[in-house]
């Protein structure tokens, strides 16, 4: 593992953060409490901790977008090359952002505004800040857009944010805050939402214009993997407090806080888990052939039809995990819903346990439904927020007839063995954690004793440490229930700590299909090794602070 | 698109076809014989005679409804029992007072309640923000020809600085018009304001926690230009679905204010037709309306496509 070992003790502060506190302005319950951080020109600092940590308020105290009436500083400095950010009037405020820091967030659609040309969104930021004349400014955004490595940049000054991919949308975020060349940008989670090959291109470009304009970036995020290929110093900060920082080499090897070591400790590793005896023999879940094409809409101008899924042959015994794996748009999900039913494959077989579901009609189905239950990636989403636990677990149940008394008892059972108070019954999704309901929606689906249990993204939104506690859970329950799990995920760290058999997929098809220990360790299509190969961190074991020996 | 209007166009053929049935049916199967109502209490057998011959009633019905679709076609909507005057030309002439008020009521509504909603939602759980919603609650509430009574009585009768009824077209001169108009549209415009305020803060509020906003901020632009370029026109098909649907209300006629005011609108003219009853011009005047709720609906749905561009069709 290279890790970048640039010295900046010669180098000035661009950023000086002192014992900055932030709280409710409620009831004044800190939020931050004394945070101090230093940026020095060139550097990229990580922040690092779990959601809640306060990273992200860090940064909008910064940027002084700190929601109006629901937080406030009430202690410390934020001093930007000398001069404090704090108490600074509308205007100056105004008149740092983008000139002096700019930010870059990490969901790059919602980022940016749906109904304006991206382009004319660059040069927003030019004729705020700047006397200069529109064709003066286009010229300039043009320029920013080459610099990003966006193709065919006149088109796509035109284009709607809809219209681009999610790391031409990520570029474009970075063109506008750079496009004023500021001194600090800080970004915010910027790569969370998109592939690893396009977070691989995001963070060289990024680290590309940070050497040719010596910006210094405050860098957040909670991939640990991501801290190892591009962070100088790295901060970690728990429950609003900075409880560690130190050279990034130094704090992967020798972390000196507990709660450091225990956030590495979580990071799943890349090597896959010793493969696990196969005993049972019955299939649970067998697909056979199976395609979806999506045809072409339109009177005049038909567009293309999509071949979102192609020929995908697999099959899941009972008591078994397979893993998809794959970018967007590879089709995994497309996968897990024909299986679901919850959309027609276009052809092909589904066979759960000995019947066929992929031709049978709505009513038809279903009595089969409960033998395929699904956990969907967010957990604030797929809970029903008007509903108490004990109605959403208990809610299949009764629907295929279990009295209420007995599928009350059942739930009740059930939230034991997720690991979650009988008196959880009664309340509501709000009032638990990301991880916690994401136990209530795997409750809510086991219990409908299912044979096979579709985990589509069901990790993807949690901590790692949270997230380890859930792959546990359903590695439990498999055992106890003998569940085959088919596990949707973009991430092979993940995969390679939940799966047997991992099949790939790229552009609708499956490109490899193996046991989870050939798949990462030997690849044999180009397109596997490219995912692997892109995963940040990857020559790095986390977990035991060294290299990873090579297998 | 193009293939979408025409498609939508062609989707007027059925509502309309449907409308036209109803309204067909509404004289021949009210209770009652029409030419009866029609003639009054003193009419003598041959004169009942003359007017179910001049009706087409004698005809069986489905003849009738062929005949009655023909002459609609050729924009015949029959004469008035009333007055003897085709029903088009009525309606032509009650028409544009209508027109001209509603246009001129939404375009005040739209000035005063876009900002105000804005501004609301901006300083949501202010007292500004309290402000806009009382006032919201209150336009609401109060009949409109309170209101109108009101009007009159603070700028007609003590300040005398408009005239208290009355309609002068624009072609008479802008300010005749606007002097005459100006009333009965703040009168009108009260309840549009509240309900487009009400729509405008409600749309906002959700459009102000977006990301796009905070990027908007992040880039160091106005706050005036957060609101007005970034937020609103995310905000704005609530708002238009809002704005049309009002302004076919309006078209429809619109009762009391032009009685209260003394305007020749066709909101008067079906209650006195209705009153009368008039049956071809109630006829005329349903089949219009329905006209008009379809024509207004294609156009806010092809709004659309200019404030999103998401949205194609």
């Amino acid at each position: 593992m290279l890790f970048k070992k640039r010295s900046f003790d010669d180098a000035p502060a661009i950023l000086e953060i002192r014992d900055l506190s932030v709280g409710l302005a409620s009831n004044g319950l800190e939020v931050l409490d004394k945070v101090s951080i230093r940026i020095r020109k060139g550097e990229t600092v990580c922040l690092v901790g779990e959601s809640g940590s306060g990273k992200s308020v860090t940064s909008l105290a910064i940027m002084g977008l700190l929601p109006k009436g629901a937080l406030e500083v009430t202690n410390g400095s934020i001093e930007l090359q000398g001069k404090n950010l704090i108490g600074l009037s509308p205007q100056g405020i105004r008149a740092m952002r983008a000139r002096s820091i700019s930010m870059i967030f990490q969901e790059p659609m919602t980022a940016l505004n749906p109904v304006m040309r991206v382009g004319d969104q660059i040069a927003e930021v030019l004729n705020t800040h700047t006397k200069i004349s529109s064709r003066e400014a286009r010229q300039r955004v043009l320029d920013i857009m080459e610099q990003v490595q966006l193709p065919n940049v006149e088109r796509i000054y035109r284009s709607y944010p809809h219209q681009l991919s999610g790391g031409q949308r990520q570029r474009i975020m970075i063109a506008m805050a750079l496009v004023l060349e500021p001194q600090l940008l800080i970004a915010d989670e910027p790569t969370t939402a998109l592939d690893v090959t396009t977070q691989k291109q995001i963070l060289s470009l990024i680290a590309k214009l940070q050497e040719d304009h010596g910006t210094a970036v405050l860098f957040i995020t909670h991939d640990m993997g991501v801290v190892a290929e591009i962070a100088d110093t790295v901060y970690v900060m728990k429950e609003g407090q900075v409880v560690e920082n130190a050279p990034v080499e130094r704090l992967l090897r020798e972390p000196k806080e507990e709660y450091t070591r225990r956030l590495l400790r979580a990071v799943p590793s890349l090597v896959p888990r010793p493969p696990r005896p196969m005993d049972a023999t019955k299939d649970a879940l067998s697909v056979s052939g199976l395609d979806k094409l999506y045809h072409g809409t339109g009177i005049f101008t038909r567009t293309p039809s999509v071949h979102a899924a192609q020929d995908v042959n697999f099959v899941i015994p009972r008591g078994r995990t397979l893993g998809i794996v794959g970018e967007s748009g590879s089709g995994k999900s497309t996968v897990a819903r024909c299986i679901m039913r919850l959309i027609d494959p276009t052809a092909g077989e589904i066979r759960i346990a000995d019947t066929e579901i992929a031709g049978l009609s709505r009513g038809e189905l279903r009595p089969h439904r409960k033998h395929i239950q699904i956990v969907f990636q967010d957990p604030f989403r797929s809970l029903n927020p008007r509903w108490t636990v004990g109605k959403s677990l208990t809610e299949g149940p009764i629907n295929y007839g279990m009295p209420h008394k007995e599928a009350l008892a059942h739930a009740a059972e059930l939230l034991e063995l997720v690991g979650l108070p009988k008196d959880a019954l009664g309340r509501y999704p709000h009032q638990f954690s990301g991880g916690q309901r994401q136990r209530i929606a795997i409750a809510r689906a086991v219990a409908m004793r299912p044979d096979v249990l579709v985990a589509d993204e069901a990790v993807s939104a949690l901590d790692v440490s949270v997230q380890a506690q859930v792959l546990q859970l359903l590695d439990e329950l498999q055992q106890k229930l003998g569940i085959a799990i088919l596990f949707i995920t973009h991430d092979l760290r993940v995969a390679a700590q939940i799966c047997d058999d991992v099949v790939v997929m790229q552009r609708g098809r499956v490109v490899e299909h193996d046991t989870a220990a050939n798949v990462l360790s030997q690849p044999r299509d180009d397109y596997t090794r490219s995912l692997i190969e892109a995963a940040p961190g990857r020559a790095w074991d986390f977990a035991n602070f060294r290299e990873l020996e090579a297998v | 698109m193009l293939g979408y209007i025409i498609r939508r166009i062609l989707a007027v053929i059925p509502v309309m076809t449907i409308v036209a049935i109803f309204v067909f049916l509404l004289l021949r199967l009210s209770p009652g014989d029409p030419a009866a109502i029609i003639a009054g209490d003193m009419a003598t057998p041959e004169r009942l005679e003359r007017i179910r011959e001049s009706l087409g009633l004698t005809e069986p019905l489905h003849i009738q409804f062929v005949t009655w679709v023909g002459l609609l076609l050729q924009g015949d909507l029959g004469t008035s029992l009333i007055s003897n005057t085709p029903v088009t030309t009525m309606i032509g002439q009650r028409l544009w007072p209508t027109i001209n008020i509603a246009v001129l009521t939404i375009i005040l509504s739209v000035l005063i309640a876009v900002p105000m909603g804005v501004i609301a939602a901006w300083r949501h759980r202010t007292w500004v923000d309290s402000a806009v919603m009382s006032f919201s609650v209150l336009g609401f509430s109060i009949p409109v020809f309170v209101i109108g009574y009101i009007f009159i009585k603070i700028f007609s009768i003590e300040l005398r600085w408009l005239p208290v009824q009355g309609y002068a077209p624009p072609s008479q001169g802008l300010w005749p018009f606007l002097q005459r108009a100006i009333l009965p549209c703040l009168t009108l415009a009260t309840i549009y304001v509240a309900l487009i305020a009400r729509m405008t803060r409600a749309s906002m509020l959700e459009v102000l926690g977006e990301d796009y906003v905070r990027t908007a901020r992040a880039k160091g632009v106005k706050e005036k230009v957060v609101l007005f370029r970034h937020a609103l026109r995310n905000a704005a098909v609530p708002i238009m679905t809002i704005i049309g649907t009002g302004f076919a209300l309006l078209i429809s006629g619109v009762v009391v204010t032009e009685s209260v005011f003394n305007i020749p609108g066709i909101g008067r003219l079906t209650v006195d037709a209705i009153l009368a009853r008039d049956y071809p011009v109630i006829q005329g005047m349903i089949l219009l309306t329905s006209f008009i709720y379809v024509f207004v609906n294609l156009i806010i749905d092809l709004s659309y496509t200019f404030i999103d561009p998401r949205i194609r069709y």
